[in-house]
């Protein structure tokens, strides 16, 4: 079962200097999987697109069997895609009940309170203090609420950019444990990251972006040996597309 | 001092807090200054005189006073009316014009400017369809009643001000408690954000408009009732809204109510001091202290 | 002959909106800074130089009959320094508090103009203001003619200045301030700094221009700077182009011409009575114009030369210290 599809994808600002040039992937229910590349590579930006915020200038989005190619963000949110930004992705004059509760309004009523609750079971450090605004929570503690919001409404397919940006690297194990928790019970998830190392302990597969393109598509093993993946952001190699 | 000046205060400064509200929420959440707001009083007015007069038509007892007012039941039934017609011209005026350039990614300054060019578009077409001679919704006149402490007013007056307080109340738990009013906050916090929360943004906007059209057409009536209506009534409550809206933090329900309610008294005083015709500059003087002092307002949040 | 006359008069009041234009061009067009109360600026302008070059009069202070040059310098200074004040006190914070305070400015200058009656003459404004040429004032062709003459001087001489600041350091760094102000920052701009001093020059000419206007009618009055001023005046940098000097003066006279052919027609078709009401119909007109061309040409007849002004385009970027 296929719950994310991208096929020929043309995304960016400018129609005339698309980001991402042509890019193509099946990812399987349940399946874990990075998307690594040099910086500027396209990787945000191609995530973006398939979360909405950017537009798509050619090629499709689907999840699942329904095609969302450049719909807006909520529509996709009610589509099943979970996606957490690198920056700004929580809301800090809210409190952090009030973030789920926002998430929780796609549900219908019966459910939320049952699922906000199931979040912060999940994750205990929100559920100390759920009434506090979430602009006072620690780096690491944003990242598991951001978490929380987007796996509220139990999505196909949870996308992340760069959680561990800016974390130290005790919260980083903290996050990527999270994250393993998470795709072991069952979500599929797609990780955009700089920290390679980490993020191919966590995934099984792993997508190398290379100015805007694909450049490498394998399981996350071919790439424990670093020859490769330098070889690949440095440009040397361009490894076919496993499609 | 003259201690009605606090009574003149109280009453100015319920219809400046109104239309501040409306002012400030969609200075919020559509993130620009919306210099046509002041024409959604003026026009909210007339809107409801024109409803006012084909129910008027319709039947006659409406205009009948009811005691101890000086409009009868015709009035608060035009106002529905004029608030569904104010709220359906801004959301036309969204559809047209704000809309268009939000979509077009256009920045801030650029629908400021829009909003500048449409606000003098409507208020001169106000101008052109009633003409510039005041207009009245009711030709009854009322005694000032004494309130004690050389304090008078009439129960127009008292009116005006215990439904202002009504209107704030309701609106703060509105925007506080219920879901709508948290997505609110969100997209005034980050509207990609909220997208991404599978908050529907243009939706929110809409009832943003709703809100800010319902209490302008509102105060506008207020204003009208109690003083005339002019085409350029808004326009003259443009300054003192935006002041009332800077002071209290862009943002902030009550903060705008009582940015209002401080204007409007420090209007009543001023004026005493230095005479009505400079009235105007008031708020204007007030705008630059805040500026000066705390450019976040009373209850703004730093960086805004 | 006397049809050229008024088209010397004309083109004469056109041009002096084209300084005014000009001195926008700064602030909007190179610069990104919304002002509001450009009626304000003007106004000050002309009060200022009608005070100092006024013949002596017993009903008010002022009236030093000083040289007309000398009014237009102080009410250069006098606009420049009201500027800046307004550009201290908000061009740090986000780019629409510099709007709403520049309304405040115009919506409190009227005010002193309305009331202060022992400067400014109150509501019955301020006469007897020295016309250039006044010694010619009896043969019209030749007084308009060479008012037409020292306006446009006036016109050229701004436009060439701002056209050589525009290719210098100065406004290379004003643009890459507006374009990308993280990366001129980057590069040791302090975009504060030039905003404000861009803000002062824009309010500067202005001033001058209202001076100029108020020195060639020669009499001024609080209604002549009404916000619907400052409302055709952003009208016609609108429609000529803003970030361009040229389109800025095209769009002054082509906006007044479609003002003055608009009155022309109104008094034309409507009875007497009706007239003041219709004359309501010409704002509408302009106001339709100003938010049709940002809808569907925002950069104007005569686009901006480089780049088209990108703070008209697709991406949002406010203005943010």
């Amino acid at each position: 079962m296929t719950a994310l599809s991208v096929a020929g994808l043309h995304a960016g600002y400018d129609p005339d200097l698309p980001i991402v040039k042509g890019v193509s992937f099946d990812i399987t229910r349940g399946e874990a999987v990075s998307i690594l590349g040099p910086n500027g590579a396209g990787k945000s930006t191609m995530i973006k697109a398939i979360a909405g915020l950017v537009p798509c200038f050619a090629g499709h989005v689907r999840l699942g069997q329904t095609d969302v190619t450049g719909l807006a963000s909520h529509h996709l949110v009610r589509n099943g895609m979970g996606f957490v930004p690198q920056t700004e992705n929580i809301f800090t004059r809210l409190t952090i009940l009030e973030n789920l509760q926002i998430a929780a309004q796609l549900l219908p009523k019966a459910e939320r309170a049952g699922r906000i609750a199931a979040m912060l079971d999940m994750f205990p450090d929100l559920a100390a203090r759920p009434g506090e605004l979430a602009g006072a929570l620690s780096g690491g503690q944003r990242q598991m609420l951001a978490a929380a919001r987007a796996l509220l409404t139990e999505p196909q397919v949870l996308m992340l950019d760069e959680p561990s940006a800016g974390l130290s690297p005790k919260l980083v194990g903290q996050v990527f444990d999270t994250l393993r928790r998470i795709s072991e019970a069952g979500v599929t998830l797609v990780l955009v990251e700089q920290n390679v190392r980490a993020a191919l302990t966590l995934t099984e597969r792993a997508l190398v972006l290379v100015d805007g393109k694909l450049a490498h598509d394998g399981p996350s093993e071919t790439l424990h040996d670093g020859k490769l993946l330098g070889e690949l952001f440095l440009g040397h190699r361009t490894a076919e597309a496993r499609t | 001092m003259n201690p009605q000046a606090i009574i003149d205060g109280l009453i100015a400064g319920s219809t400046i807090g109104l239309g501040a509200i409306g002012l400030t929420l969609t200075y919020s959440i559509l993130r620009f200054a919306n210099f046509t707001h002041g024409d959604f009083l003026a026009w909210g007015a007339y809107l409801t005189l024109t409803v006012a007069g084909v129910l008027g038509g319709l039947a006659a007892g409406l205009g009948a006073p009811v005691y101890p007012f000086s409009f009868g039941w015709g009035l608060p039934l035009a106002m529905f009316g004029g608030v569904a017609l104010t709220v359906a011209l801004t959301l036309g005026l969204d559809r047209i014009l704000f809309g268009k350039l939000r979509a077009r990614g256009a920045d801030a300054i650029i629908i400021v400017m829009a909003s500048f060019g449409a606000s003098m578009a409507l208020r001169s077409l106000l101008e052109f369809i009633f003409t510039a001679k005041p207009a009245y919704f009711t030709k009854a006149l009322q005694i000032a009643k004494p309130l004690g402490l050389g304090m008078r007013a009439t129960p127009d007056q008292l009116l005006v001000i215990g439904m202002t307080a009504v209107l704030v109340v309701v609106l703060h738990l509105l925007v506080t408690r219920s879901a709508t009013g948290r997505a609110m906050r969100a997209v005034s916090e980050n509207p990609s954000l909220a997208g991404v929360y599978g908050v529907n943004v243009e939706n929110v906007i809409r009832v943003t408009w709703i809100i800010g059209a319902g209490l302008a057409c509102i105060a506008g009536v207020m204003a009208g009732l109690l003083v005339q209506i002019r085409p350029y009534m808004g326009f003259d409550l443009l300054l003192p809204l935006f002041s009332a809206a800077i002071l209290g933090g862009i943002g902030s329900i009550p903060g705008a109510m009582l940015g209002g309610l401080i204007i409007g008294l420090a209007e009543a005083f001023a004026v005493q001091i230095v005479g009505a015709e400079w009235r105007a500059a008031i708020s204007f003087v007030i705008l630059v202290l805040v500026l000066m002092l705390r450019p976040q307002g009373l209850f703004g949040q730093k960086g805004a | 002959m006397e049809l050229l006359a008024y088209a010397a008069f004309f083109l004469t009041i056109a041009l002096t909106y084209a300084i005014i234009c000009l001195g926008l061009n700064v602030q909007w067009g190179q610069t990104g800074l919304f002002n509001v109360g450009i009626a304000g600026f003007v106004g000050l302008g002309a009060y200022v130089s009608a005070a100092l070059t006024t013949p002596d009069a017993a009903e008010r202070i002022g009236g030093f009959d000083l040289p007309i040059a000398l009014g237009w310098l102080a009410a250069m200074a006098a606009g420049g320094g009201l500027a800046l004040a307004v550009g201290l006190l908000t061009l740090r914070m986000r780019s629409d508090y510099l709007a709403i305070t520049t309304f405040g400015i115009a919506v409190a200058l009227q005010l002193v103009f309305q009331n202060t009656e022992s400067l400014t003459g109150g509501a019955f404004g301020m006469a007897f203001i020295p016309r250039p040429f006044s010694g010619l004032q009896g043969e019209a062709f030749a007084f308009n003619g060479l008012n037409l003459a020292l306006t446009a001087a006036v016109v050229l001489a701004c436009y060439l200045l701002l056209e050589h600041l525009l290719r210098s350091p100065w406004g290379r760094a004003l643009r890459a301030v507006r374009e990308d102000e993280v990366a001129a920052q980057a590069l040791g701009k302090n975009p504060v700094l030039l905003r404000i001093q861009a803000f002062a020059l824009g309010g500067a000419i202005m001033a001058l221009a209202g001076a100029v206007q108020a020195h060639f009618i020669g009499f001024i009055a609080p209604g002549n700077y009404l916000p619907m001023m400052t409302f055709q005046v952003w009208a016609m940098l609108i429609v000529g182009g803003s970030g361009n000097n040229r389109g800025a003066i095209l769009g002054a006279v082509l906006v007044w011409a479609i003002w003055a052919l608009s009155g022309a027609l109104i008094s034309e078709v409507f009875p007497a009575d009706q007239q003041a009401r219709a004359a309501s119909l010409q704002i509408v007109i302009i106001g339709v114009m100003l938010c049709v061309i940002l809808l569907w040409r925002p950069q104007g007849i005569l686009p901006e030369v480089r780049s088209v002004s990108r703070h008209l385009g697709r991406r949002n970027k406010d203005i943010k210290p």
